[in-house]
């Protein structure tokens, strides 16, 4: 409300830097923050595009050859590999069962595809390969992005909302409803993990992506209520708290007006530690198992997938999501370190 | 720069600088090429306001300045036993510190590491530098403790610092300096942290100490009026420049810096009551001192003025929990009972933990439950529903001691005016809210501008001018303030002074003016009311209990004053 005035009035605003704007001033002298900052708005950028349909959007469409290789390496030729041009992999190739009752079916079928790939034109080499349905894994990658980062943000935001309602509430009221926020906090503290996931995992027996961020939101409040609830505790007995009670600010007003834009940089910092956790997660979720769906792809799928890949030796699906992934996870980090060292409040 | 006929010199500061950079771009000059000589065998002040780079002086000479941000350009000379301490090796200096100069800081409590015991902080230091053997070391500790009055040093040598009181801390902490009988003490604002009867202590301990071990004392303070009673010569800073320096006598009787007249003048004195106090711009001017220091105000109650705010048998009690089921009470606030008139000052004055910041917040029903009624209209304010507060709350305002943290540092100075108007739903328009919090501005003496600032681009007392036109919003009838020039340089201090006086005089309003600084209260009230350990010891008209005390604790409070350079020959 008082911003607006303060706007309305702009006619004779001075110039007087805020302090976010002098947070943002710190961080630009920052290189290595800055750096890691531009990798994750290209980061968001691709995410975006991918979220949108401009990039990556024909992802699941089989253009190469089955596990094509990366076009730098050339088309496979070398120990007769599954790759001769126009035909469809190991599976398709062997000859026909005499004794197959599904013989009829499959040949229709089989004409109708081939028909279709033969008008597409399957190339024998893909910019960074090819999976083993001979989709562009630049593509996946690019899509799994969208997916990770999606579930990583979201499930990041849901957790930082938990944690901060109730670490507000906890920290300011104190008292009994301190205790049972504690309470609450150790039970769910206490389960081992991996188990809590696997048990919300089945609860809500389903497999998506919502399934994942609710898995992850749910599961990650604890460390930043820890955080929050501890700086409200430091700030309600600040003086300038108890002034506000003495002007006759409700209890709400000093919650959320006064308390929390002041322990603000915490939860911001939590929360982008959080989007790096929470994606890391997500690869461990899909990598067991309870990831997103089979219709969409995501970081943990595609390493799944490259499990069985890595022993008959095609990398590039591994290479190009353990990339991605190492290089948001790590802009994220330096990011989240600046952002933490820019956004510490000096007051003088 | 050297003081007239002075003994042999023990430390020589030569054309000494000090940079600090802020940032990549800029760097402040925090000494700004200073020369002074430490003698052997005397105490030199070195007094200055905040900023004014006597700590860091300090600092230099002990080789303790931040290495990441601070810079000494060659030049700069301090000399000791014909070395220059700036040029040292990091080892050889670590050889000095702690043996030859050692320190003394503000805060003991912060000073003492809390997880070992005094005796071994201070055999530390035995055994490090002198190489002595633990039993040794321990003999001498309990020695030392002895020699820095510590009651009962055998059982206090295996006390952890939390379990001694501060002026005991401060003992220990002297105990740690003294160990090696250092040449040069170095003792930065000693006697800062700690309250008026024990600031007298160890002041008396310093000079014992000083004429035992014949060393020299650097003291660094603030306060011109302790520096009075112990040095023998002054040094005066400002701004990382010496204003003056010289023997103690002639600072006192005839300084001859402006800078060192105005630091003399500008804190309220015991004997004099000027009606304006003068602030450092009267003495920087040219020309004559601005008149109206001449006439004294008078103060007092005759006993027929219109009482506001009645305080009966008001009662504070804190409990902690024992065992299992126990509850243990203290009793922060005895049966309090006071009258406070309209337009007039109640000046609380006590020692820490006396009790006096819980009777304001009690007051302001900051504090949960209490005893005892305070009749403020014919309203009982301690039992007033929380929902029919609001009306008595904005008659009720309070300025808090630290000016850094009762101002939210997310908020606009605009913000922060406008929030009570909108609470309390003051004025009708967003227009006249507006033009209200512009003239309370411009009433404290800032400029419009100040509206869209945030807090943390004001000074100390720039904040505090917030913080009292916070409180004016509301037109309040009563304004509590707790301790609210004591976090202030002494010249800020007399211009927020001035300022509470102007308001007074404007809109009649109550005051009670809590602080630990007699002085002050002997300007500003009207009433005075000693605290001690939660009980009211006495109460009466200012100039009557400040020239006829009648209970012994307010004697000792009283004598514990420091009375400057007159005093300091009736020693």
């Amino acid at each position: 409300m008082t911003q607006a005035v303060a706007l309305a009035i702009g006619v004779q605003r001075a110039e007087s830097p805020g302090l976010w704007t002098l947070a943002w001033r710190r961080f630009c002298r920052d290189r290595v923050g800055l750096a890691s900052f531009l990798i994750v708005v290209f980061f968001f950028g691709l995410m975006a595009a991918s979220g949108l349909h401009l990039i990556a959007a024909d992802w699941s469409k089989e253009v190469g050859v089955n596990y094509a290789p990366p076009t730098f390496m050339g088309p496979e030729v070398a120990d007769g590999g599954p790759s001769a041009p126009g035909s469809h992999g190991g599976e398709r190739t062997g000859v026909e069962n005499p004794f197959d009752p599904l013989a009829g079916v499959l040949a229709e079928i089989r004409a109708a595809s081939g028909a279709a790939s033969v008008a597409e034109a399957q190339s024998p080499t893909l910019v960074f390969g090819g999976d083993r349905w001979g989709r562009d894994v630049l593509q996946k990658t690019i899509k799994g992005t969208e997916t990770s980062m999606f579930v990583g943000l979201v499930a990041a935001l849901l957790a930082a909302f938990l944690a901060t309602v109730f670490g507000a509430l906890a920290g300011y009221y104190g008292g009994w409803i301190d205790d049972f926020f504690n309470w609450f906090y150790s039970v769910f503290t206490s389960i081992p993990y991996l188990l809590l996931i696997l048990a919300i995992a089945a609860v809500l027996n389903q497999k998506g992506t919502l399934t994942v961020i609710l898995i992850l939101g749910l599961t990650g409040w604890t460390g930043i209520f820890r955080l929050v609830r501890a700086e409200y505790l430091k700030h309600k007995v600040r003086e300038y708290i108890q002034a506000a009670d003495a002007i006759g600010a409700s209890h709400a007003r000093r919650m959320f007006v006064h308390i929390l834009p002041n322990v603000s940089h915490v939860v911001l910092v939590q929360l982008s530690l959080h989007v790096v956790l929470f994606i890391k997660s997500e690869v461990v979720l899909s990598f067991l198992g309870f990831g997103v769906g089979v219709d969409t792809v995501s970081w943990g799928s595609m390493l799944n997938e490259a499990q069985s890949e890595l022993i008959l030796g095609y990398w590039w699906q591994l290479a190009a999501a353990t990339l991605a992934m190492a290089l948001l996870v790590t802009g994220f980090s330096l990011f989240t370190d600046a952002l933490r060292d820019a956004l510490d409040p000096k007051l003088k | 720069m050297t003081f007239a006929n002075s003994p042999e010199t023990l430390i020589g500061i030569r054309d000494l600088k000090v940079d600090f950079r802020l940032d990549r771009t800029t760097v402040t000059q925090a000494v700004k090429g200073i020369s002074l000589d430490i003698p052997v065998n005397s105490t030199v002040a070195l007094v200055g306001e905040s900023g004014s780079g006597k700590s860091v002086t300090a600092l230099a000479i002990l080789g303790l300045l931040p290495r990441e941000n601070s810079t000494v350009p060659p030049g700069s000379q301090i000399l000791y036993g014909g070395r220059n301490l700036l040029a040292l090796a990091p080892g050889e200096l670590q050889k000095l510190r702690g043996a030859d100069i050692s320190m003394i800081f503000q805060e003991p409590m912060s000073s003492l590491n809390p997880v070992f015991t005094i005796g071994f902080q201070i055999t530390e230091v035995l055994t490090k530098h002198l190489g002595m053997t633990g039993r040794q070391a321990r003999a001498r500790a309990l020695e030392l403790l002895r020699e820095v009055g510590i009651p009962e040093p055998e059982t206090k040598i295996d006390a952890y610092p939390f379990q001694l009181s501060g002026g005991q801390q401060q003992r220990a902490m002297i105990a740690i300096a003294i160990a090696c009988e250092p040449k040069l003490l170095i003792a930065d604002e000693p006697t800062t942290a700690l309250d008026v009867t024990i600031q007298k202590q160890i002041l008396e301990l310093i000079a014992a100490l000083q004429k035992r071990l014949r060393m020299s004392v650097l003291f660094i303070t603030h306060d011109l009026a302790l520096v009075g009673e112990i040095a023998d010569y002054v040094v005066v800073m400002r701004e990382g420049d010496i204003r003056e320096q010289g023997r103690v006598e002639q600072i006192f009787e005839a300084p001859r810096d402006a800078y060192t007249r105005a630091l003399l003048l500008c804190r309220p004195q015991l004997t004099r009551r000027p009606r304006r106090l003068p602030v450092i711009d009267d003495f920087m001017k040219p020309g004559p001192l601005a008149g109206g220091n001449v006439e004294e105000r008078s103060r007092g109650l005759r006993g027929d003025e219109e009482i506001i705010l009645e305080v009966r048998h008001l009662g504070k009690s804190f409990y902690s929990r024992e065992g299992l089921f126990g509850k243990r009470e203290f009793k922060a606030v005895k049966d309090v009972s006071f009258k406070l008139a309209r337009g007039k000052t109640l000046g609380i004055v006590g020692e820490s933990g006396s009790g006096k910041t819980t009777v304001a917040l009690t007051l302001l029903r900051l504090r949960g439950e209490s005893s005892g009624e305070a009749l403020f209209d014919g309203k009982d304010l301690l039992s007033i529903p929380q929902d029919e507060m609001m009306p008595y709350k904005r008659r009720i305002q309070i300025v808090f001691q630290n000016p850094y943290a009762s101002l939210n540092p997310r908020f606009t100075i605009g913000q922060l005016l406008m929030e009570p108007l909108h609470v309390h739903r003051i004025a009708s328009s967003e227009g006249e809210r507006r033009d209200r919090v512009y003239k309370l501005l411009e009433e404290v003496g800032l400029p419009e501008v100040s509206f869209f600032k945030y807090p943390h681009e004001f000074s100390g007392g720039q904040r505090q001018r917030i913080a009292i036109a916070r409180c004016l919003t509301m037109k309040p009838d009563v304004l509590i303030c707790d301790e609210a020039v004591s976090a202030l340089d002494v010249s800020i201090q007399a211009q927020v002074l001035n300022l509470l006086q102007d308001l007074q005089d404007e809109h009649h309003m109550s005051y009670i003016f809590i602080s630990h600084d007699l002085a002050v209260v002997k300007y500003m009230a009207d009433q005075v009311m000693v605290m001690n350990e939660g009980e009211v010891v006495e109460v009466a008209n200012s100039d009557d209990i400040y020239r006829n005390p009648q209970h012994p604790y307010t004697k000792k409070l009283l004598s514990s004053i420091p009375q400057g350079w007159r005093g300091a020959r009736a020693r």
